[in-house]
């Protein structure tokens, strides 16, 4: 082998063992890098965690209801499900101020502790995100397309079509 | 491969170099003031996230030359370390500085359009924790660079660096679809076509273009600096110098 080849060889051999080590690393911290579960995820799990979690999915659509607070009449609770394709279902409680993308049938990341409920536990949230999806369209084109009808079968556009 | 080891020459680098470098400059400026143009005045509003959907047009492109530029800096040191190649090294080492200031805008503008958009400045998620870990690597190769005076003892060091931080770049771009994240997925190198409306794909294409020709621009300028000051430093090496100069050498 020559000089050349030797260093080619060196650097070859330096990606395979660093790209090893990483995927290795990323396949063992799975769950810890992922930012947040479904409910489908948290449904699946042996033991409900009792630390406080961060949960994602859809704003389920007709789900959103304020409740203003009886004890001191000024806040407002807002209650609403979060689900996912993989048909699951977490209803969350939160009292504060939303993000401007909130929406029913949008994406939304809630951040909390469980609390058992009679049937489901529910997430009492502390903060909530709002989580964009990676469609960009003008006004004047979403409303053509929800005129037409065209809305819902467009699956990339927007969350409509995961809520199904 | 003939024409990189001609480009070794310094001489012949410069001679093609010197003639490129205001066409780049021209093509930069006219491709960022229509891309501003079109991205603040003449693109719609989106239908979610009204008016802020045009600093998309300044982080987009940003946080693509984030990553190209790492990429161009891992191949030019895997070139410099492999045939002794100082031009590819030079070239290695002038791209870490642009591509850190474009990772800082990137982390930047995606910052100020989290706030009002998602409700944060900053999470942890997979693809915000990896593109700082981009920052953070371009930040330690540039003091890699300078924390060994001997320069080929360096570029070596500095180029196993970068390569071995090569392994990031894939992870920044597939974060969003192996990990559950905040960050949204690509919108326009994906399977079934970008998901952007074509009155918004304008002005960030022209920014694209313009951000690539500022990054050659800037990278080809300071290749030159690099080779007009160690040109200087080897004169005034050889050269019987007044002590004065001498001294003003001494690091």
């Amino acid at each position: 082998m020559t000089r050349q080849q030797k260093r080619f060889a060196f650097v070859g051999l330096v990606i395979a063992i660093a790209g090893l080590a990483v995927a290795l690393t990323l396949t063992a911290l799975k769950q810890s890098v992922a930012y947040f579960y479904t409910p489908s995820e948290l449904a699946s799990l042996p033991k409900e965690p009792t630390t406080s979690i961060t949960l994602g999915g859809i704003v389920e659509n007709g789900s959103v209801s304020y409740d203003r607070n009886t004890d001191d009449d000024k806040t407002v609770t807002v209650s609403f499900n979060v689900i996912d394709p993989a048909g699951g279902r977490k209803q969350v409680h939160y009292v504060g101020v939303l993000p401007d993308l909130f929406r029913e049938g949008q994406g939304v990341i809630a951040r909390g502790k469980l609390v058992p409920g009679p049937t489901d536990s529910t997430l009492e949230a502390s903060t909530i995100l709002a989580k964009h999806d990676e469609t960009y369209m003008p006004k004047e084109l979403a409303d053509a397309l929800k005129e037409q009808g065209r809305w819902q079968e467009q699956g990339q556009y927007g969350g409509q079509d995961q809520t199904e | 491969m003939a024409l990189l080891s001609e480009l070794a020459n310094p001489l012949v680098f410069e001679r093609i170099a010197r003639p490129v470098q205001p066409w780049l400059t021209g093509i930069a400026i006219i491709a960022l003031v229509s891309g501003l143009y079109f991205g603040l005045f003449q693109s719609p509003p989106d239908y979610q996230q009204g008016e802020s959907v045009r600093i998309m047009y300044v982080h987009v492109p940003a946080a693509w030359m984030a990553m190209f530029c790492y990429s161009a800096m891992a191949i030019a040191s895997a070139i410099g370390f492999i045939w002794k190649h100082p031009l590819a090294d030079i070239a290695a080492k002038e791209t870490a500085p642009i591509g850190a200031a474009f990772t800082f805008l990137a982390l930047f503008t995606g910052s100020v359009w989290g706030k009002p958009m998602w409700g944060a400045w900053w999470v942890w998620d997979a693809r915000l924790t990896s593109v700082l870990v981009l920052f953070f690597m371009y930040i330690g190769y540039m003091a890699l660079w300078r924390t060994i005076p001997d320069k080929l003892r360096a570029a070596r060091l500095a180029a196993i660096l970068a390569i071995v931080g090569f392994i990031n770049v894939p992870i920044i771009k597939f974060s969003v679809e192996w990990w559950n994240s905040l960050h949204q997925p690509a919108s326009i190198l994906r399977a079934d076509g970008p998901t952007i409306d074509g009155s918004m794909l304008v002005p960030l294409f022209l920014m694209i273009i313009a951000y690539t020709f500022i990054f050659f621009a800037m990278l080809v300028q300071s290749m030159r600096n690099e080779l007009t000051s160690r040109r200087l430093a080897r004169l005034e090496m050889a050269a019987p110098t007044p002590a004065g100069i001498i001294e003003t050498q001494n690091p």
